[in-house]
């Protein structure tokens, strides 16, 4: 079976890399194919680059509170260049109440501080298989 | 049901290392200490604190770190602060003011206000302060790329207040190192970036004498994922950096040295911290008078802020982080800061309510007032265990400033990656313990409890953004343009030289050149960083 090609993004000003940095490891060392884009991405760069590296999989880290101006135009783009199937992720400082907005635009998942890199892992693995 | 909820793990397990991965021998005693020679508080190296009589003379300052939406809503929240017995002030700023963008710019969508308060020019630096007189309350700013210009936005604001900046003091973070290090918040390259560094160190020793021109930050790096030993050293050597430059530039060590302070972090491993503070003050004081020859003991003594540690805070069980800040504040109280931020209790998920705060701030005021823990100096001091630590820790960070050395300073090693490398190593091997449960976490990975009861959160209010747009735009058609024209023309010339930037900057904020374009003038002459990211 192909290994699933995650694109790891940090959208927006915030420079808090570590939780990014981690869980592209963990994915890895999970067997997975990451591409990280490093920091200050905008939407259309991230839509681009994961249109680029083909990847299955959107991981968005966001700390700094701008998740409901940045997760909406992700998904939107998405959609206007027919990715809507590529699994989009959300992890970060995301209140409850947001995290549910943000499923109703068609995010799979939104891990919260706390969540384990196994859950994160399992999560991906068992979604990407039942689209495949 | 609460009562009823399962506990996931029960057993205690022996911690055998520290966090930095020191081994912890089952019991000290006089032979872990042999040959230590261990001179009073207040006399060189200050391992057992840089003033005789420590707390007993002068509590540490009680300062909470602020800021949030705009000027004149964390305007409020520092005159409630300074109403409720804080001592000084600190200011947190949103991420376009960190990055160096106006409200306005493109980037800054979705970002006005949230992280912290939204500076776009000297008119919203004039409403932070409102009716706070800069010549009595001290005041920090946590500030680095564009730390400059809000410096000189901040030095106006004085003016205006008829306060002499010979009287003015308070604190610039100013610290560029640690954000290619570690916080990511940089705009130019690290050469140009050093400068306007210098230019602040320089301008500072010259005109506000009583002013901390930087506060070199180990804060971050830890926050990052650093052990205390990388923070330890990676800040330290940050220092030498700065004197190196300082020196560069024609000052004499002792008329700057005494005014550098430092900003570190309290963790959970409450003697590794306190060992941290203690070895942090012992290599400065022989940094400084054996690598540069400094005579004045105050540029011996290492001064420092602290701040308790973000990043060990829960979103599980939120209040067992006020017990999580107890210890941390204590042992940055035992390990003889001067300064102190308390974290709240609902870090993990938003900035502070006025609540969380409240109880943070008198976390600090029953240790002060009702612990008896400020009576007497270091009271560790001469203890079997914290004095090993100590000297493990000094030696394992020594070693770390020595391989930079060798790499030629520390920015040829940011330049290779080595300590972004290290952080990223010990941050994702910490993780994996806090998976594997070697490390427990109370309420994460041990103790769980499902059904957990929702906390009252602070909201930033949406309209913050709207409103500085609004008061930007008013500014823009009311100033006179052709002053700003001139006064960032002239800055640019500037730039391009080799003069020293800050009065230059001066006369562009007395104008009201905002922040972004007052960053743009420097962006056009150094161009703008980025780096190559390792995972």
């Amino acid at each position: 079976m192909d290994r699933i090609r995650v694109l790891v993004a940090k959208p927006g000003l915030d420079g808090h890399d570590r939780g990014a940095k981690v869980i592209a490891r963990a994915l890895r060392d999970a067997g997975m194919e990451v591409i990280y884009t490093g920091l200050r991405q905008t939407p259309e760069m991230i839509v681009n680059a994961a249109l680029q590296e083909d990847v299955q999989v959107i991981g968005l880290s966001i700390l700094s509170g701008a998740h409901n101006a940045i997760v909406p135009r992700v998904m939107e783009l998405l959609r206007e260049k027919g990715m809507d199937d590529v699994l989009v992720t959300v992890g970060g400082i995301i209140p409850d109440e947001d995290a549910r907005e943000l499923k109703k635009l068609g995010v799979a998942a939104v891990f919260q501080p706390g969540a384990s890199l196994e859950e994160i892992v399992d999560f991906i693995r068992s979604s990407v298989k039942q689209t495949a | 049901m609460k009562l009823m909820a399962k506990l996931t793990s029960t057993t205690v397990e022996p911690v055998r290392k520290t966090l930095s991965g020191i081994p912890v021998k089952p019991v000290y005693g006089p032979e872990d200490t042999s040959g230590l020679e261990l001179p009073q508080p207040g006399e060189f190296p200050y391992t057992r604190g840089i003033h005789e009589s420590m707390y007993r003379g002068k509590l540490w300052t009680m300062r909470q770190f602020s800021g949030f939406a705009t000027p004149e809503e964390t305007n409020r929240r520092f005159r409630y602060l300074l109403s409720q017995g804080q001592t000084g002030l600190s200011v947190a700023f949103d991420l376009p003011t960190l990055m160096g963008y106006d409200a306005d710019h493109a980037t800054s969508e979705g970002e006005v206000g949230k992280c912290g308060v939204s500076i776009s020019s000297l008119e919203d630096m004039e409403i932070l302060f409102r009716e706070i007189p800069l010549g009595d309350v001290t005041v920090s700013m946590t500030i680095n790329s564009p730390a400059p210009v809000i410096w000189a936005m901040y030095l106006a604001v004085a003016e205006k207040q008829g306060v002499d900046w010979t009287r003015v003091s308070g604190t610039l973070q100013n610290d560029i190192l640690k954000e290619y290090i570690a916080q990511k918040e940089y705009i130019f390259p690290p050469r140009p970036s050093m400068r306007l560094v210098t230019d602040v160190i320089e301008y500072s020793t010259q005109r506000v004498p009583r002013f901390n021109p930087i506060s070199i930050s180990g804060y971050h790096i830890r926050e990052a994922g650093s052990t205390a030993v990388q923070e330890l050293a990676f800040t330290l050597r940050d220092g030498i950096e700065y004197v190196d430059w300082g020196i560069e530039r024609g000052l004499p060590v002792d008329a700057f040295a005494p005014r550098l302070s430092f900003f570190f972090n309290s963790h959970n491993d409450f003697f590794e911290e306190i060992a941290k503070y203690r070895a942090a003050r012992k290599i400065w004081a022989e940094v400084m008078r054996d690598r540069y020859g400094a005579q004045d003991e105050r540029s011996w003594k290492l001064r420092t802020h602290a701040q308790t540690a973000g990043c060990s805070l829960t979103w599980q069980q939120p209040y067992n982080n006020i017990v999580r800040t107890t210890l941390q504040a204590l042992a940055a109280v035992l390990g003889g800061t001067q300064s102190l931020h308390t974290n709240s209790l609902d870090e993990a998920y938003a900035l502070p309510s006025e609540h969380a705060v409240t109880i943070a701030l008198r976390t600090q005021q029953v240790l002060a007032y009702e612990s008896g823990v400020p009576a007497v100096p270091d009271p560790l001091g001469g203890s079997y265990f914290v004095e090993s630590l100590t000297q493990e820790m000094e030696q394992r960070a020594n070693d770390y400033i020595r391989r930079i050395d060798e790499m030629g300073g520390m920015i040829p090693a940011i330049e290779r990656g080595f300590p972004q490398t290290e952080i990223a190593n010990a941050s994702y091997e910490y993780q994996h313990e806090i998976e594997t449960g070697e490390q427990k976490i109370v309420g994460v990975n041990a103790f769980v409890e499902r059904n957990e009861e929702p906390i009252e959160l602070l909201q930033i209010d949406e309209t913050a953004q709207q409103h500085q747009l609004e008061k930007l735009a008013r500014l823009k058609s009311r100033r006179d343009n052709h002053i700003v024209r001139k006064s960032l023309d002239d800055l640019r010339r500037a730039a391009e030289g080799r003069e020293n930037t800050m009065p230059f900057i001066l006369d562009a904020v007395r104008a009201y050149a905002t922040l972004g374009e007052i960053c743009d003038a420097f962006r056009g002459v150094f161009g703008a960083y980025t780096e190559t990211s390792v995972i």
